[in-house]
């Protein structure tokens, strides 16, 4: 059916998603993971309350998110053409979706480490802990299983905003997809870029619930865990 | 310094009582704290003093929103006093700066209602905590922790998450946790009030043989009397923010001055027998007789009965404490034969109402 040189392009297409998907996940993280930790502890009922920080951060955060991802994609090729050189390919779509993510994962972020009970937080702070104590040893390990959770979110959701950077260019799946399926009408090509996309989001998602679900201990799995 | 420090616990000048001569280990001084609110500031604690003594196991007891969970936490300053002093033993803790603070918590204690255990560490990894925070070596911390786990008797425990373990044993680990950095004092704020009657009876049990053992001071913050009648050796009575009456436990009970005392330690009807006029005496025993059947043997004696109005007596240390207010027959001459038993029997009897 579909020739060899088809299908090698659809592979080089996955390689390119996973790649644009991944640094651009670990770059998010890289910004995100500190802006959430800031948005809690900032706070007005976090360990070191500054409201206008916190107001600030919060303002930049919301401003970010409210963009459309198509806009956005568009309106920071000046930026990206400085720091990739160029505004085509996979590697330019990861300016925008580093700087679409960080602030979603932010909030994803916030969302996990406020869920750390509060007296955890307040029996640390009477063993004397100071608050980069509180964040590196209590917030972060308590909360990890969701914030693995929140980032099965976060790769999933940059999978499918890496595959609309297609439409200016951007490589990988959707890139295909546009160009042969929807510019060319090549229906049989876009069904197997679509079916591989879902796939691959399933495989993170159901990959990021169960690396959670084993971290976990706060449920009492007696047999696999008691010593 | 440090070293001799220890030792000097292990052999603590603790009488029976609490009868402790030493300067106190703990001073608060007119410490008052308020809260902002939308409708103005609201008092949490008002002009509280209280000096509780090195060794000694000292209770609090309040009813709700009388200002106890407030005052705990201003003992290692979890808050910050509105004014006033805490002084440690004879250092100012509301003026340290932070980072002295810090270090200075590391030797308070405390465990919670909620036990506030980390979810995601074992036993053994929660009891290493506060020594991984105070920079203690790995292998060293382990070793302690381990130690620790053995004293509460729940070292089987160790590799367990707290999600596996029974409230009773959960506060088995907050409490080898709390004492993990060689702490003088072991703040308890309503430590038993989650867990139940036995297990409760097991926990305090546990903290009042750690106070024997390794003579450390503990103040026990809660709503039950019976907490207090347990293992307190002296108790402050907190009401609407104020420290309304302080004394050994005993005399508290025996003799309780102020009404929230009253309304703590006996239930409603005492007040109404109170107002039984005419022939009303108020029993009070406060330890000085022993667990004996006097009324049964007063009326034996004096071939007429009684009618008891009110008791609530019970048996601590092997000794009576409580009240009862009994109603004495119309006979003058029988009554005042009973009153006299009754004082010779060294009992404290004082017309009730």
């Amino acid at each position: 059916m579909l020739s060899n040189v088809v299908w090698n392009m659809i592979g080089k297409g996955v390689l390119e998603t996973l790649y644009m998907t991944l640094v651009s996940t670990f770059f998010a993280y890289a910004i995100g993971l500190p802006l959430g930790i800031a948005l809690v502890v900032t706070d007005q009922e976090g360990i070191r309350p500054q409201t206008v920080i916190n107001r600030t951060l919060g303002i930049l955060v919301n401003l970010l998110r409210s963009v459309p991802f198509l806009i956005l994609l568009i309106a920071v090729q000046p930026l990206t053409r400085k720091i990739v050189g160029t505004t085509l390919g996979s590697t330019a779509t990861i300016v925008p979706l580093v700087i679409a993510a960080a602030p979603f994962i932010a909030r994803l972020v916030e969302s996990s480490v406020k869920e750390v009970d509060h007296g955890v937080i307040e029996a640390a702070q009477a063993m004397g802990a100071t608050p980069a104590q509180i964040v590196w040893k209590v917030l972060l390990p308590e909360a990890k299983p969701s914030l693995v959770v929140g980032s099965a979110i976060a790769v999933t959701s940059i999978l499918s905003y890496s595959a609309m950077a297609g439409i200016v260019g951007g490589g990988g799946l959707g890139d295909i997809a546009i160009r042969y399926g929807y510019y060319r009408y090549e229906t049989e090509i876009m069904l197997i870029t679509v079916a591989l996309l879902v796939l691959l989001v399933q495989l993170m998602q159901e990959t990021g619930m169960w690396i959670a679900r084993t971290l976990d201990k706060r449920t009492s799995k007696k047999t696999s865990n008691a010593r | 310094m440090r070293r001799a420090f220890c030792a000097a616990y292990f052999c603590p000048k603790v009488g029976k009582g609490g009868e402790i001569v030493s300067q106190p280990l703990i001073q608060i001084e007119h410490l008052s704290k308020d809260f902002p609110s939308a409708s103005g500031r609201i008092t949490a604690l008002d002009d509280v003093s209280l000096s509780i003594e090195q060794g000694e196991i000292f209770g609090i007891i309040g009813m709700s929103g009388a200002g106890k969970s407030t005052l705990v936490r201003c003992i290692n300053i979890l808050e910050q006093p509105t004014s006033g002093s805490v002084l440690l033993d004879g250092r100012d803790l509301t003026k340290l700066p932070k980072w002295e603070l810090y270090r200075v918590r590391r030797s308070i204690g405390m465990i919670f209602q909620q036990f506030n255990l980390l979810m995601q560490r074992t036993a053994l990894q929660n009891v290493c905590f506060p020594m991984e925070l105070a920079g203690v070596e790995k292998g060293l911390a382990a070793k302690h922790a381990q130690e620790l786990l053995e004293l509460v008797g729940i070292s089987d425990k160790a590799g367990a998450y707290p999600a596996q373990l029974s409230g009773g044993q959960r506060q088995r680990v907050a409490i080898a946790r709390a004492l993990a950095t060689d702490a003088k004092v072991l703040l308890c704020d309503e430590a038993t009030s989650a867990l139940d009657p036995a297990t409760t009876r097991d926990v305090l049990a546990l903290l009042k043989d750690l106070n024997e053992r390794l003579g450390i001071t503990i103040v026990v913050i809660t709503h039950e009397m019976r907490v207090i009648e347990q293992i307190c050796h002296r108790v402050a009575i907190l009401d609407n923010s104020r420290v309304v009456e302080t004394g050994r436990v005993r005399d508290v009970f025996a003799n309780p001055k102020s009404a929230a005392a009253r309304r703590l330690i006996y239930p409603d009807d005492a007040e109404q027998a109170n107002e039984v006029k005419g022939r009303a005496y108020r029993v009070v025993f406060d330890g000085s007789s022993s667990f004996e059947p006097v009324i049964a043997n007063m009326v034996l004696e004096v071939s007429q009965p009684v009618n008891i109005l009110f008791a609530d007596t019970k048996d601590i240390q092997g000794q009576a404490y409580g009240q009862m207010v009994i109603q004495l027959p119309e006979s003058t001459e029988a009554a005042g034969r009973m009153l006299s038993y009754l004082r010779s029997r060294g009992l404290t009897v004082e017309e009730a109402g």
